[in-house]
């Protein structure tokens, strides 16, 4: 039951919006809202994926990052090249936590940092050349890469190099995929277009490469898509598909190859984890390829258990018969998880602020804990994910899009939880006010999260930040006496 | 659908040439849409009688982000069915130009302006290719012919030659091809001959000459295409031939840009230029005249 009440949270939005100037106000109260587990249509109550307000601080990343760091960046035997000035690329090196199996350098080149190092003399005269010269030198340094994509930082889109015309060159000449990616970081409100651009490449360069029209495929074949294996998230996901007897053709993009890419048009069925950031290209195979789609959750047992029931009744009753007992076969597992965590979390309260997925897809774990979600944000969903994040959360809880660094504030001093979920911006200054937070875009350097086994380890990383003994100490002896 | 792209010097007429010869096909029938590349914004106002058509890029602007427009809200219908597009951009001296042209086009590809049934778009560029922005519509899939207005002018030959050595860039990677010169005239002596003379150099043709005409001036006042403002006059049959000529036009080339020598020496035989006296070269007006 949810401990929040529906008049204080509106109050309380009243009072964070108080301080802004009228035109912000205007603009940041379409953004903020109370939860009505009945309402279906984000749009009657919400505006998202617009453009932040100025002067606040805004966790969002850029399109450059939606590309090169989450839709391609874990493809890990392309190389991915960030084309510009050399501090875009420097500073996302391995910045996400997508694990892959390979040798770094040799056939898989996820953690290395490639960069043509834009200088003055190139935005002046055109990085074409450059861009050219570059892919030859990969290829003779990394003979067993697989292809490279193009990852357009700003001033390329600037001066209008034309990076297709190069790339199509250089792919004839090297003879593998060299792929252009305008994802030139100016362009839209946040990473999320950067998703939706390199979907756009995808569609158009890898898709269709071997298949025009559906080919035969197996009964049981699937893909995961938008699962990119933070801590190893992809691979104690895919054990249970394997384990109901599914067979996994592709992971996108988490420990994924070209590949698997180019052949996932011969799949039944694909599994749709993070739809902010596939939505896109999952729609595509299914007008294209009449490849349905589906999104599931697997964070946390009800919601693992419900997924797995939900994939199964796709395909036949052997199927559906494995999916029971890899149900079954766990059960006692978090039964002991839950039995040994849940006394210590339980009614515990949380706020959630993460990207475009995690705020409503981790609801169901916190809730196997006994703990209470009351207040989740994103940073750069749009309207179709609040549509689906309303009957996720208790009546009166919190939602705030793109919210600011002041309204988080806020909101923490106001409702005090027990726990944020939220990123490594908001980590320090949470925790200097006293509250416990775990990072939950890169699981705070642990993981997995998902499937039965990252449950487990979830459910001890929030016990071990929540419970941790260093809050009982943030107090000094001699102040707690006056208290 | 043919993608047709206008350069030339600045100021040379490339804007109300192109849209006279748009309404010369429009009045053959032809469906088409003008794609105005120049921040100045005056590629499309003869066509729809306004002063200037909000752009894609100052829409974007108030509207937040390019993301946040459709195509009806950039896209205008003028004389003879002609869709009208300006890309736009920032005011002289600020800002990125080649940029507003770049997203503008993609704009449109994304929204499936090209989609329509139409015969032809014209793309009317900005004087000189400053940038790969301005080259934008010369790419791959999108433009692959050029016709470049010129003069007998000197300096308006000069940028056609200089426009010609980028056609060859984009030529060996690409389809673009150099479809004709179309002279628009300053009335200077023997140019008809000049551009012929010119045209055969680069490998082209002399695709229509446009003789100097005040009906042209008396149609921009009214903000509209000698076509449409005065239909019987000499000066329309001018550009239905010009028209005509484009729309039965199979000369498509890789032009061969001439040296600055042989541009000279044209100019040269043209009488345009004089044979340049290397003894006085450097020497001030005192020096000269001691001499």
């Amino acid at each position: 039951m949810s401990s929040m009440n529906r008049a204080e949270s509106e109050a309380l939005i009243e009072e964070v919006l108080e301080v802004y100037p009228e035109q912000a106000r205007a603009d940041r109260a379409k953004h903020l809202t109370v939860n009505d587990p009945s309402l279906e249509d984000a749009s009657k109550c919400m505006t998202s994926n617009r453009k932040s307000q100025p002067g606040v601080m805004t966790q969002r990343g850029c399109a450059y990052a939606g590309s090169r760091g989450v839709v391609w960046g874990p493809v890990k035997d392309m190389i991915h090249l960030s084309h510009g000035p050399v501090g875009c690329g420097q500073y996302s090196r391995a910045g996400r936590r997508n694990y892959y199996a390979g040798v770094s350098g040799a056939d898989s080149f996820c953690t290395m940092n490639f960069t043509s190092d834009f200088q003055e003399k190139d935005v002046v005269f055109g990085g074409d050349k450059k861009l050219q010269k570059i892919v030859d030198e990969i290829e003779m340094l990394f003979p067993l890469n697989k292809g490279t994509t193009v990852q357009s930082e700003c001033p390329i889109g600037l001066i209008g190099d034309d990076i297709g015309a190069v790339a199509r060159d250089a792919s004839a000449r090297v003879g593998k995929a060299v792929l252009a990616v305008s994802c030139e970081g100016f362009r839209g409100v946040s990473q999320s277009l950067g998703h939706h651009i390199a979907n756009d490449v995808i569609r158009d360069h890898v898709l269709t490469k071997r298949y025009d029209e559906k080919p035969e495929a197996g009964p049981y074949d699937v893909a995961i898509i938008g699962d990119y294996n933070i801590g190893g998230d992809l691979w104690s996901s895919r054990i249970l598909l394997e384990e109901m007897g599914l067979n996994v053709v592709a992971q996108w993009s988490g420990d994924g190859t070209l590949a698997e890419m180019e052949e996932t048009p011969r799949v039944q069925l694909n599994l749709l984890h993070c739809y902010r950031s596939m939505n896109y290209i999952s729609e595509f195979m299914e007008e294209k390829f009449g490849i349905p789609y589906m999104e599931y959750n697997f964070f946390g047992p009800t919601k693992i258990d419900e997924s797995l029931r939900a994939i199964a009744a796709r395909f036949d009753a052997t199927i559906q018969e494995k999916a029971e007992q890899v149900i079954a076969k766990y059960r006692p597992i978090m039964d002991q998880v839950i039995a040994k965590y849940r006394p210590r979390l339980e009614g515990k309260r949380v706020m959630l602020y993460v990207g475009g997925l995690r705020p409503r897809h981790v609801i169901g774990a916190y809730e196997d804990l006994g703990m209470e979600v009351i207040g989740a944000g994103y940073e750069f969903a749009h309207n179709d994910d609040y549509d689906r994040t309303f009957k996720e959360l208790g009546d009166g809880a919190l939602i705030y899009d793109d919210a600011t660094a002041y309204e988080l504030e806020t909101f923490a001093k106001r409702l005090k939880p027990d726990l944020i979920g939220g990123g490594v911006k908001e980590k320090y200054v949470f925790q200097k006010m006293g509250i416990p937070l775990r990072q939950m875009h890169s699981w705070d350097y642990s993981g997995p999260y998902h499937g039965y086994d990252g449950f487990a380890i979830f459910a001890r990383d929030m016990d071990m930040a929540l419970n941790n003994p260093c809050w009982g100490a943030l107090t000094p002896p001699w102040k707690r006496a006056q208290a | 659908m043919r993608q047709a792209a206008i350069y030339g010097k600045g100021g040379i007429g490339k804007s109300t040439t192109t849209q006279n010869l748009v309404a010369g096909l429009a009045e053959m029938g032809k469906k088409i849409m003008i794609v105005g590349c120049d921040p100045k914004a005056d590629s499309t106002r003869l066509i729809l009688h306004a002063k200037s058509q909000s752009t894609v890029m100052h829409l974007a602007a108030e509207a937040g982000s390019v993301e946040d427009l459709e195509l009806e809200d950039v896209m205008q219908v003028g004389y003879g069915d002609v869709r009208c597009v300006e890309s736009g951009g920032p005011e002289p001296g600020v800002g990125c130009a080649g940029r507003g042209v770049i997203t503008a086009i993609n704009f449109l590809e994304e929204e499936g302006a090209y989609e329509e049934e139409l015969d032809y778009v014209f793309y009317d560029v900005l004087g000189d290719v400053v940038c790969g922005g301005f080259a934008m519509p010369i790419r791959e899939n999108k433009a692959q012919e050029i016709y470049i207005v010129v003069s007998g002018e000197m300096m308006a030959m000069y940028a056609a030659n200089n426009i010609s050595k980028g056609i060859v860039k984009y030529a060996s990677s690409g389809s673009v091809r150099l479809a004709g010169l179309i002279c628009n005239s300053r009335n200077t002596d023997r140019e008809d001959e000049l551009i012929i003379a010119l045209a055969e150099r680069l490998g082209t043709q002399m695709v229509g000459f446009i003789p100097r005409d005040n009906v042209v001036q008396h149609a921009e006042i009214r903000r509209m295409t000698v076509i449409e403002y005065n239909p019987s006059c000499k000066q329309a049959d001018v550009y239905r031939k010009l028209a005509r000529n484009i729309d039965e036009n199979k000369m498509m080339v890789v032009p061969t840009p001439l040296e600055m020598d042989d541009l000279e020496d044209l100019l040269m035989e043209f009488g345009i230029l004089e044979d340049v006296d290397e003894s006085i070269v450097g020497k001030k007006a005192d020096e000269s005249a001691s001499a």
